[in-house]
C-alpha cells in the first residue's frame, strides 16, 4: 500500500504498524522520536499496535537541540 | 514620532515592501525581542533584527566567545575571543544599526529569572543548545502568555516552529519531556554546518519581524524542517494544541518554571515543587 513519509510516497506492506515502519526507515533515536499520522499524535505505548491505512500521512518529529554552543 | 532622514534612508527597502510600509517599520522600532543564546541561531538572527531596527532587543548567554565558535556564530570575531558573547554581540549589532537599544542579560537563565527577564519583551528567540534550556523557555511563554520562536539545527538539518499563544501547540505539546542527557546528540558532538545556523537563525529573525509587523503567517502550528544535503524544506502541519499537555493543556501540572538538571543523569529528579501532582 502507498503512504506517505516525511513528504514522500512510500510503497510499504500492508497494515504495517508504526513500531515496524520506525524500523524500516531506520529513525534515528527511536525511543525518542514523535509520530503523528494524519496530523494526530500517536501515543508512544500505541506505536506497536497501531497499523497505518492506505494514503496515510506519517511524520516523524525529531529533537534538534543545537544552537547556541 | 516622524522618521528622521537617515531612517527613510536607512529603512527604505522596507518601507518600499508593502507587507512593512512605514507602519511596520514603525511597529519594529517599538519592538522588543529577546534572543536566549548569543551562539549559532542567535548570531545571525542579532544582526538581521538590529539590521531590521527592532528598536529594543535583549541577548543573554552567559558564556565567553570560543575559538570554536567562529566557524558559525558571525556576531563574533577572532578579536573578540574571551569576550562575554553577550558584549561582543552588542558591539556588533550596534555598530550594524545605533538607532536601537540593546539590553545584554550575561548569565544563565533558569527558573528563578525567566520570568522578570521575558516579562517586558513583546517576542522571545530560542537560539540554546540544550533541552532544559528549551523545555524552561516554552513553558515560561505559556506561562506568560508570550509568543516564541523555537528551533534546532544539527549536522546539515535545522528546524523551527513558532508558538502563539491560544493559536496552536507549544513545544511541549509535540516533544512532552526533554530527553536524558546525551540521549539525543548535540551540536559539540555530532558537528553542524555553520550555514544552517545561518539559514534557521535567519528564519527565526523573519518569524519576529512577521509577528512584529503583522505580514503573512506564521509557522505557528507547523514544524519547518530543512535537510542541507537534500536541499528540501518540509512544513510539518503539528496536531492542534494538546488538551492533556502539563503546560499549555486544560488540567496544566506545570505552573511555574522548572529547571531540568541538565548534569543529571536522571531529569526526573529535578521535578520538585514547581511541578504539581500528576492528577489527571
Amino acid at each position: 500500500m502507498n503512504i506517505t513519509v516525511g513528504g514522500e510516497k512510500k510503497d510499504v506492506k500492508d497494515g504495517i504498524t508504526v513500531s515496524e515502519l520506525i524500523a524500516q526507515e531506520k529513525v534515528e533515536t527511536p525511543e525518542y522520536v514523535t509520530v503523528s499520522v494524519n496530523e494526530e499524535f500517536i501515543k508512544r505505548e500505541d506505536f506497536d499496535a497501531r497499523k497505518l491505512k492506505e494514503s496515510d500521512n506519517v511524520e516523524f518529529l525529531y529533537f534538534m537541540g543545537g544552537g547556541a554552543r | 514620532m516622524p522618521f528622521t532622514n537617515e531612517q527613510l534612508e536607512r529603512y527604505s527597502r522596507h518601507i518600499i515592501l508593502k507587507e512593512i510600509g512605514v507602519k511596520g517599520q514603525k511597529k519594529l522600532l517599538a519592538g522588543k525581542v529577546l534572543i536566549v543564546g548569543a551562539g549559532g541561531l542567535g548570531a545571525p538572527a542579532a544582526m538581521y533584527l538590529a539590521a531590521a531596527g527592532v528598536g529594543t532587543i535583549g541577548i543573554i548567554d552567559a558564556d565567553e566567545v570560543d575559538l570554536s565558535n567562529l566557524q558559525r556564530q558571525v556576531i563574533h570575531t577572532t578579536n573578540d575571543l574571551g569576550k562575554p558573547k553577550v558584549e561582543s554581540a552588542k558591539e556588533t549589532m550596534l555598530a550594524i544599526n545605533p538607532d536601537i537599544t540593546v539590553n545584554t542579560y550575561h548569565e544563565f537563565l533558569d527558573s528563578t529569572n525567566v520570568l522578570d527577564i521575558f516579562r517586558d519583551y513583546d517576542f522571545i528567540l530560542d537560539g540554546t543548545d540544550n533541552f532544559p534550556a528549551k523545555f524552561l523557555i516554552n513553558d515560561a511563554c505559556v506561562l506568560l502568555k508570550k509568543p516564541f520562536c523555537h528551533a534546532g539545527i544539527i549536522r546539515f538539518k535545522g528546524q523551527l516552529m513558532t508558538y502563539v499563544p491560544g493559536e496552536g501547540p507549544c513545544y511541549r505539546c509535540v516533544f512532552k519531556n526533554p530527553p536524558p542527557k546525551d540521549a539525543v546528540p548535540t551540536c559539540k558532538q555530532a558537528g553542524v554546518i555553520g550555514a544552517m545556523a545561518g539559514i534557521i537563525g535567519c528564519m527565526q529573525a523573519l518569524e519576529a519581524v512577521k509577528y512584529l509587523t503583522g505580514a503573512g503567517e506564521l509557522l505557528t502550528g507547523y514544524l519547518q524542517t530543512f535537510d542541507g544535503l537534500k536541499g528540501e524544506w518540509h512544513k510539518i502541519k503539528l496536531p492542534p494544541a494538546d488538551p492533556d499537555c502539563a503546560v499549555c493543556g486544560t488540567h496544566p501540572t506545570i505552573l511555574k518554571p522548572v529547571d531540568y538538571e541538565q548534569a543529571a543523569c536522571d531529569w526526573h529528579a529535578s521535578r520538585d515543587e514547581g511541578v504539581a501532582e500528576d492528577n489527571s
